[in-house]
């Protein structure tokens, strides 16, 4: 068998923390990985947060970040131990022979310099081509990879390009001195899903073209699947399972996996719609003060009693914004909405105090939706004693039961947010908001910053606690694995506007329209070759026309 | 028009209408505090017939935003008016002073700021090392004392137990610039000190700041030697911070002049301010104050421009 | 948290400054504005510290002088803390005109610097205790309206807080419950840092013949009475000089420490 490019054997890294108050502590991240990567061959790294896989992909260089030092194992490239090299050993390893793709190209870019001069960087400081021969390949990649006005595209600053195309161009800075591998660590997570895929199938065939192997970088199985020849999966550091990219998709032998490739399975029925309403918004427009812009414009939907809408969009669609309307945050210019029979105030500090009870909130992060310096018998018996006037032992008695109906149980009422973990954090914020006995909850992207696994561990809470609250959610969310495991309808926002808008299988049903088309065909599908299909699919729709 | 340009005019336009506020506070405020100027002048057993015709004589019986607007139209035109206690014309005397207070803040910035970039570069560069938390520990004690007290130490070491200069600091037109020299160093030492330690500490953050964002591990992911991350990368994003520190330090040794100079007997405008603060000569004391306070936004306005351009964001819009 | 070194040292040395300040008339050797020797004697074992221009104990001075000093200084700190942080609160969660209105009154204020503002001022008013106070906190207030509001603002906007508005908490509530608690660390350090702000201050007026008055005795007062010996080789004047470094750099060292402890908001008890 000829020399793997990369072999990493028995790699152990630790670092040292320092929580505040305490002692330094040294601790491990990964403990003692191995595995080989052929020349030309993609290795997906999988892994929930935590899970060490960008630590290991940086491991490839040699590369500890903020305090991460490797502790034990060996890291050949090419035949070589890497992490027996010298400084200068080490940039030539840097740049000629491997190069890295960051999640947010937009930080990693110099604001002060052009694209094209960062993109050429290493091949004219390590002497690698000239100027006109390194310029030549840069244009290449940039037409390669789909990106507008290849010619003039380097001359651009970062901050006067879109996000996608940031990301393509790191691509292209990654590929521009012909390494050997290519680090990718979550180039896609921070991209809207429609703008996702088409970054994604630039840089699946920009991979095909150069023959350049890669070590791909996410927490999105599905996304890693279209790109990776081999995937190994990991978990709190341990590899789990490795295994060829079918192998894993369609036969994973290890629970973890299994659970990691059902994920989001989770079987919905569909409830009728019923004559009355929870909450209806009519013609609903909205913009910020200052601003000569409508943000929502026109929005009227419905939602039921013990139902959840969801409502779905990409950044800058207005989701948001919707929420911030229904609270009475940010003040509509023109429309009503109804909520249990009666008008709301279109101001929050005019609403009566059962209006504001009955309409609770659940927010994307956690962490700052608590307040830091409260307790968690604080956080949830503060609606209790506002809106009841709950004290003494009946306060606690109903912080216990919430906590149970939340599957905390005791010994959490003395807890600080910051000694919970992410889940458990959203879990308390859910039960702040049952506390005041609402008819409807809004969750905005509730579940958008957790893991996988966590996140469905809430989407099930969810929708028990609606069998048994019998309370309606407006589900705010953009992610449409989410929508299909939860919703009863579903409104589709595009630039303030819905879209599109009725019952979840009316509107995941053709006839659709051009944009829930391109939403909907843009979720990655957890099977090899889904890529493939749609790439192919849009081809021959855009030849058609 | 480009948005650089317009940014930069608002920006002017702003500092002249601060300006403009400062010295309408300047006087207007201070007229507006108890206290009697015809009376300062006269003395407590002055004679009511004696305050009533000063009064008149000065104009103080007009009505305050008159007399702010003439005093205004004198400032425009650089006619200040006469001091109070010896009637000798104010524009005069600042002219004679303020090159001297220039001459010595000059002497004081020309050393300091590149000491303090050399050495806030090398604090940032072994952060957390023995060469920057040496020089941290003595930044913190400089930092910690006032001017004038920073100088008597000076003073005591460098006049008595090393005698290497004189405790006084006298210059005078038809010296040599030499001789200037010497007779400032003292005065500028301390003026060093003191500045050196602010300008230092931040130079120190804003570097540290740049080198912690993604670009700079980007370029080092690249195989980036670490002299060019810094003098390619770090450099260029950094030069807005720094000026911005350098200025601020600059408006700040405006106020350590004025005890410098106290200090060292040195005549220039700080010292003939603290004298008339002391006679309680007002029309003096305002004027002085609206120079020192137009100097000190004048500096102000220039970091903001400099930021201006150093922000490639404004420079190349989209 | 344990205290580091240079925090034991910060806080044993200003916790000094402050009892002797406290015990003055008990532990100073000699009264205040005694002559009892010759001019500019050298330490000894009856004057520890020598004697200054007129002759008077300068260890006897310095205690008494570091009354007024850290008194003044804490008043007037004192007040700029309470005047900053009560505006800077209120200009963060009120908004609007509120808010723009006290910010450009602060700004105009800080477009001077505070010491020759307050040369300009102190040329008008009389020279007396009150006025100090008042002119010093006043002027050094701006600096904590702005961190108050910049603190503030930047917990106003978290979700906590927004959570609690919508539960239709009083402005109470929002001010003392929610954003107090999460404020205070910052502030408790800057209380250190405008301290020595004002200790330094009053001691630069008092040196420039401009703060505390004759026959009160302050730290920089006594720099300048006793400047004049310094040509003759006497060192009286640096012994005032010393006390004023010695307390500013303890209390910076406790803030310091103070500042270190807590830059994180995570909870926790002994948070």
């Amino acid at each position: 068998m000829a020399e793997p490019l990369l072999d990493v054997r028995n790699l152990k890294i630790g670092a040292t923390v320092y929580p505040p108050g305490e002692p330094p502590e040294d601790i491990t991240i990964v403990h003692g990985v191995s595995f080989t990567l052929e020349k030309g061959k993609v290795l997906g790294l999988i892994g929930e947060s935590g899970a060490g896989k960008s630590t290991i992909g940086l491991s490839s260089m040699a590369f500890g970040r903020g305090g991460v030092r490797i502790t034990g194992g060996e890291v050949f490239v090419n035949g070589r131990d890497i992490l027996k090299l010298d400084h200068g050993g080490l940039r030539k390893l840097r740049g000629d022979e491997v190069t890295y793709v960051a999640q947010s190209a937009a930080a990693s870019f110099n604001p002060a310099k052009t694209l094209m001069e960062q993109v050429i960087e290493t091949c004219l400081l390590h002497g690698l081509c000239d100027r006109a021969e390194a310029e030549k390949r840069a244009v290449t990649f940039f037409r390669k990879l789909g990106l507008p006005n290849p010619e003039t595209f380097g001359n651009r600053y970062p901050h006067q390009v879109s996000g996608g195309q940031l990301q393509r161009a790191m691509t292209a800075m990654a590929l521009c001195p012909k390494p050997d591998l290519v680090v990718f660590d979550e180039p896609t997570t921070a991209l809207d899903v429609t703008t996702q895929i088409d970054v994604l199938a630039a840089i699946k065939e920009a991979i095909r073209d150069t023959g350049v192997a890669a070590l791909y970088i996410t927490h999105d199985l599905a996304v890693v699947a279209q790109v990776a020849d081999h995937i190994m999966v990991l978990r709190h550091g341990k590899k789990v399972e490795y295994g060829t990219t079918k192998q894993i998709i369609e036969d994973p032998h290890e629970d973890y996996t299994k659970a990691l490739v059902s994920v989001r399975s989770i079987e919905h029925e569909e409830k009728r719609p019923t004559p009355a309403p929870v909450l209806k918004i009519e013609n609903v427009t909205a913009r910020y003060r200052g601003t000569n812009f409508d943000v929502l414009k026109n929005i009227s939907v419905d939602l039921h009693p013990g139902q959840t809408l969801a409502v779905v969009g990409e950044s800058g669609s207005g989701k948001s914004t919707l929420a911030r309307v229904i609270t009475g945050l940010l003040p509509p210019s023109a429309g009503r909405i109804t909520f249990a029979g009666r008008e709301l105030s279109r101001e929050q500090t005019a609403r009566k105090r059962d209006d504001l009870r009955e309409l609770q909130m659940i927010y994307q992060m956690a962490d700052v939706a608590m307040n830091p310096r409260h307790t968690v018998g604080t956080i949830i018996g503060r609606p209790l004693e506002f809106y009841f006037g709950l004290k003494g032992d009946a306060k606690k008695k109903r912080i216990q039961e919430l906590l149970d109906e939340i599957e905390m149980g005791k010994g959490f009422i003395d807890r600080y947010p910051a000694e919970l973990s992410g889940g458990q954090k959203q879990r308390v914020c859910i039960a702040r908001a049952l506390a005041a006995k609402p008819k409807m909850i809004i969750c905005d992207e509730v579940t958008s910053a957790l893991d996988p696994l966590v996140a469905d561990g809430i989407l099930k809470l969810l929708l028990n606690l609606q069998k048994i609250e019998h309370v309606a959610y407006l589900f705010i969310t953009h992610d449409l694995a989410t929508v299909k495991a939860i919703a009863d309808s579903i409104a589709v926002m595009y630039r303030g506007q819905v879209v599109r808008y009725g019952s979840k299988s009316d509107v995941l049903a053709p006839p659709f329209d051009d944009y829930t088309d391109l939403l909907l065909s843009s979720v990655p599908e957890m099977r090899l070759g889904w890529l493939e299909e749609v790439i192919a699919h849009r081809k021959m729709e855009s030849a058609g026309n | 028009m480009h948005p650089l340009l317009k940014l930069v005019i608002q920006r002017l336009a702003l500092g002249f209408l601060l300006l403009l506020v400062v010295s309408a506070v300047i006087f207007l405020g201070v007229e507006a505090l108890p206290g009697d100027t015809a009376q300062a002048i006269l003395g407590q057993s002055a004679t009511p017939q004696a305050l009533a015709n000063l009064r008149e004589q000065m104009g103080l019986n007009d009505p305050p935003l008159t007399r702010y607007f003439d005093w205004l139209g004198g400032v425009m035109t650089g006619d200040l008016g006469k001091s109070l206690t010896n009637g000798a014309d104010i524009a005069q005397a600042i002219g004679q002073r303020l090159g001297n207070t220039l001459f010595l803040a000059a002497c004081a910035a020309v050393i300091s700021v590149p000491l303090a970039l050399i050495l806030g570069l090398i604090a940032a560069r072994y952060a957390g090392k023995w060469p920057d938390k040496v020089i941290s520990a003595i930044t913190l004690t400089t930092i910690s004392l006032p001017e004038f007290v920073a100088a008597y130490f000076v003073i005591y070491l460098l006049t008595q137990v090393i005698p290497l200069f004189q405790p006084v600091a006298m210059v005078f037109p038809g010296m040599s610039f030499g001789a200037k020299l010497h007779a400032v160093a003292l005065p500028v030492i301390v003026l060093v000190m003191v500045v050196l330690a602010h300008m230092m500490r931040m130079t120190r953050a804003a570097i540290l700041n740049v080198m912690q964002s993604a670009y700079i591990e980007t370029a080092e992911l690249k195989g980036v030697r670490p002299m060019q991350i810094i003098w390619r990368h770090a450099f260029p994003n950094a030069i807005a911070p720094i000026v911005s520190v350098v200025v601020l330090n600059l408006a700040y040794l405006v106020v350590g002049v004025v005890v410098v100079e106290v200090v060292f007997g040195y005549n220039a405008l700080g010292q003939f301010l603290v004298d008339h603060v002391t006679k309680r000569d007002l029309p003096v004391v305002q004027a002085v104050g609206l120079v020192f306070a137009g100097v000190y936004i004048m500096l102000n306005i220039l970091a903001d421009v400099i930021a201006i351009f150093a922000n490639p964001r404004l420079r190349h819009p989209k | 948290m344990k205290l580091t070194l240079s925090a034991t040292i910060g806080i044993c040395l200003t916790a000094l400054f402050v009892l002797s300040a406290i015990f003055a008339p008990w532990i100073a050797p000699y009264p205040l504005d005694l002559a009892v020797g010759g001019v500019w004697e050298d330490p000894s074992s009856q004057y520890w510290l020598g004697t200054d221009t007129i002759g008077r104990d300068i260890l006897s001075r310095l205690i008494y002088g570091g009354q007024i000093t850290i008194f003044v200084a804490l008043a007037s700190s004192l007040l700029a803390f309470s005047l900053g942080a009560f505006f800077g609160f209120l200009a963060a969660v009120k908004g609007g005109w509120t808010d723009q209105i006290l910010s450009r009154i602060v700004d105009m204020m800080m477009a001077i610097p505070s010491l020759i503002v307050a040369l300009v001022i102190l040329s008008v008013l009389p020279l007396n205790l009150t006025v100090l106070i008042f002119v010093m906190g006043i002027l050094d207030s701006t600096r904590v309206f702005r961190l108050a509001r910049a603190v503030a603002m930047d917990i106003a906007v978290m979700d906590y807080v927004e959570a609690a508005k919508l539960r239709g908490e009083g402005q109470g509530w929002v001010i003392f419950r929610e954003i107090l608690p999460n404020a205070l660390s910052p502030l408790v350090a800057e209380f250190g840092l405008r301290f020595i702000f004002a200790v330094l201050f009053i001691s630069t007026l008092s040196f420039l013949g401009l703060g505390i008055q004759p026959p009160l005795a302050d730290w920089g007062g006594m720099v300048k009475e006793n400047k004049d010996g310094l040509i003759y080789g006497k060192a009286a004047a640096l012994m005032p000089a010393a006390a004023i470094a010695a307390l500013a750099i303890s209390v910076n060292l406790v803030a310091d420490w103070v500042l270190g402890r807590t830059t994180s908001l995570k909870g926790g008890r002994g948070g």
